[in-house]
């Protein structure tokens, strides 16, 4: 496989791409009444590295054979994708506005029969790792030269499934595949390494035979954009997954390394501190 | 329940050896231990899948792809041998893909393989490709509305005495619930081919419930095995049996048997279970008594389709339904469980003489 063309792109603007994940998903939040804070902000850098420098889509073309395809198995991280499609002209921004009112094409999890730009529908979490493994199988089928992404948490580690896949991407030499862990370490009931183990993954991803690039800080942009890039680009008969160390909620400081935002909403008052704090912050 | 009481063996064990000399012989031994010098009796593997001669998808997905249907993947959990598909394998490597046995993985690449512009046919047994993958079909391949096509054999009750863990009566229950899935019963192995060659293009998921492969003989040649349709099989005046699967056969059987005893019966395939031939079930309930008959639990099976149809039709008639009771079948081989549960020939015919009699 080449080695594939990287977008130019100035650090301060990918810095504006994350701050615009996060203010949307606030913004979004507090169209819905509920939203998945946590999980859409520690994601952020990940995003905006993949959509605006690396990911091989076209906007114009949002069933382009020969596209990147990028899968969401933490598919309740929706919120945070959805802006950066619309920024990129898969559809028209007016959608966000409509965010989960009844009969809109945009609401918690994502779904590949209403919005362009989502390759695969999902919200049962362990499922995309697989469907991922199947579109890499058809892209080499097809001599594509297509990367197939799936964004996975911690907690679908806990998902008997995602070894199946993992066993199954390693068994055909799937190096077209990249899997990305991020590992905000919260979940629904609580602190994800309490509530069901699934340390130490780089020793049980290298176990299952794939390569694994380990990011102690998955919000340094220079960290971020390097490590996917090599995944991308490791023609070595492995698939390679990348551990993302992140911060669920990472941005508004009362959010940052809780569980509690996982999911909630934001008073008027309280969504004021959120967007000066977003607006602040220079992560990355 | 039907499997509290005292223990009592019915019939008592006999001896089930049942190969032959001859019957070897009819099977492809290449890949057998079982040379000349064992015993008659025995047998391995290769011999006994041999006989699953009603199994026909492998086949015909070989005919397909010799015609240029190069899209076509094979997906199976380790059952390739079984479900006889293991052929397309050896033919096309490249385009058979075999997960071991990880199902919920299988359906899920199999959506994705879909969405490359791939035909994938997951062949696998029912119960663990229905049963315990109905999540998966739910959310991967039918909410996404993905053109896979889905081969469950075993069926039922097939399976007899590998137990309950292995027999799959709640399967139509619960794929027919399921949006954008069309749900077809093959009785046959034509019937098999017939059902694959009519819908292999068809730009939907499709589930074909299947039996062992040991089944009686129904077609002697292929059919357009439409979405919505039947086949009128044999007609008689005095009631109609709409028949799916291995009862197909028994209400032949129970045709020939009631014709003996001046009871002329109706016999459609109704191979297509959702969507469902309507017009097939007016017909029935304006020729007298309907009967449903299915290798399926009746609650939410098949015959709860047909009840369906009367009712929202408002049809008026009686509907019995034959199928397996709303409970865990007991143990026991295939044979000897289709007359326990009175779904061979004889059965349908008694339960049809008795009701028309009452």
């Amino acid at each position: 496989m080449p080695s594939r063309a990287v977008r130019n792109i100035a650090k301060s603007e990918l810095r504006e791409k994350a701050r615009l994940i996060r203010r949307e998903t606030v913004r979004l939040t507090d169209i819905c009444g509920s939203g998945h804070y946590g999980s859409a902000f520690s994601m952020a850098e990940l995003v905006a590295v993949l959509y605006y420098q690396l990911l091989h889509v076209d906007p114009a073309r949002p069933r382009w054979k020969d596209r990147d395809r990028f899968t969401m198995g933490k598919g309740h991280a929706a919120i945070g994708l959805f802006p950066v499609l619309a920024d990129l002209g898969f559809f028209p921004s007016e959608w966000l506005d409509s965010y989960s009112r009844l009969g809109s094409y945009l609401g918690d999890h994502p779904e590949m029969k209403k919005t362009p730009g989502i390759d695969f529908s999902s919200g049962s979490i362990g499922h995309n790792l697989s469907v991922s493994v199947g579109m890499a199988l058809g892209a080499r089928l097809k001599s594509s030269q297509a990367r197939v992404v799936c964004l996975m948490g911690d907690g679908e580690q806990n998902e008997g499934q995602v070894w199946e896949a993992a066993m199954s991407a390693a068994h055909w030499k799937l190096d077209n595949l990249v899997g990305i862990v991020d590992i905000n370490g919260a979940g629904s009931d609580g602190v994800a390494q309490e509530t069901m183990g699934s340390e130490p993954l780089a020793s049980k991803w290298d176990a299952f035979g794939w390569n694994v690039i380990t990011l102690k800080d998955g919000h340094d942009l220079d960290a971020v954009s390097d490590g996917l890039n090599r995944a991308l680009n490791t023609p070595n008969g492995k698939p390679t997954c990348v551990l993302a160390y992140t911060v669920a909620g990472k941005g508004v400081s009362f959010m940052e390394s809780t569980w509690q935002w996982h999911l909630g909403f934001l008073g008027p008052a309280d969504l004021e501190r959120a967007y000066a704090e977003i607006d602040a912050g220079n992560i990355g | 329940m039907s499997q509290s009481g005292k223990y009592r063996a019915n019939p008592p064990a006999p001896g089930m050896a049942y190969m032959s000399r001859e019957l070897k012989q009819t099977v492809d031994l290449t890949e057998s231990t079982v040379t000349d010098d064992f015993d008659e009796r025995s047998w391995d593997m290769v011999v006994s899948l041999g006989l699953s001669r009603q199994l026909t998808t492998g086949t015909t997905l070989l005919e397909l792809a010799a015609e240029g249907h190069d899209d076509i993947v094979v997906c199976t959990a380790d059952l390739g041998r079984p479900t006889q598909v293991v052929n397309f394998g050896k033919r096309y490597p490249d385009r058979y893909f075999n997960f071991g046995i990880a199902e919920r993985n299988m359906i899920g690449a199999a959506a994705g393989l879909a969405t490359m512009g791939l035909t994938p046919v997951i062949s696998n047994y029912s119960f663990f490709l229905a049963l315990m993958g109905v999540e998966n079909i739910r959310n991967d391949i039918c909410y996404t509305n993905l053109p896979v096509k889905m081969v469950g054999t075993h069926s039922g009750i097939a399976m007899g005495f590998y137990g309950t863990s292995h027999h799959c009566c709640e399967d139509i229950g619960a794929l027919r619930a399921i949006p954008n899935l069309v749900l077809m019963a093959p009785c046959d192995g034509v019937a098999i081919t017939s059902a694959l060659r009519t819908n292999i293009r068809h730009p939907a998921p499709i589930y074909f419930r299947c039996g062992r492969g040991r089944e009686a003989v129904v077609y002697d040649k292929p059919f357009d095995f439409r979405i919505g349709g039947s086949n009128t099989l044999r007609e008689g005046r005095h009631a109609t049996v709409l028949a799916i699967g291995n009862l197909v056969k028994a209400a032949l059987d129970a045709h020939a048997i009631l014709a003996k005893r001046g009871i002329g019966l109706t016999v459609v395939d109704m191979y297509s279970i959702r969507p469902i031939d309507r017009q097939a079930i007016r017909d029935a309930a304006a020729r007298g008594p309907v009967f449903s008959a299915e290798e399926a639990n009746i609650t939410g099976g098949f015959g709860s389709a047909v009840a369906e149809v009367m009712a929202d039709e408002g049809l008026g008639g009686k509907l019995t339904r034959i199928g397996m009771p709303d409970d865990y079948a007991v143990l026991g081989p295939p044979t000897h469980l289709y007359r326990h549960y009175r779904l061979d020939g004889e059965g349908v015919a008694d339960t049809i003489e008795r009701t028309l009699s009452r």
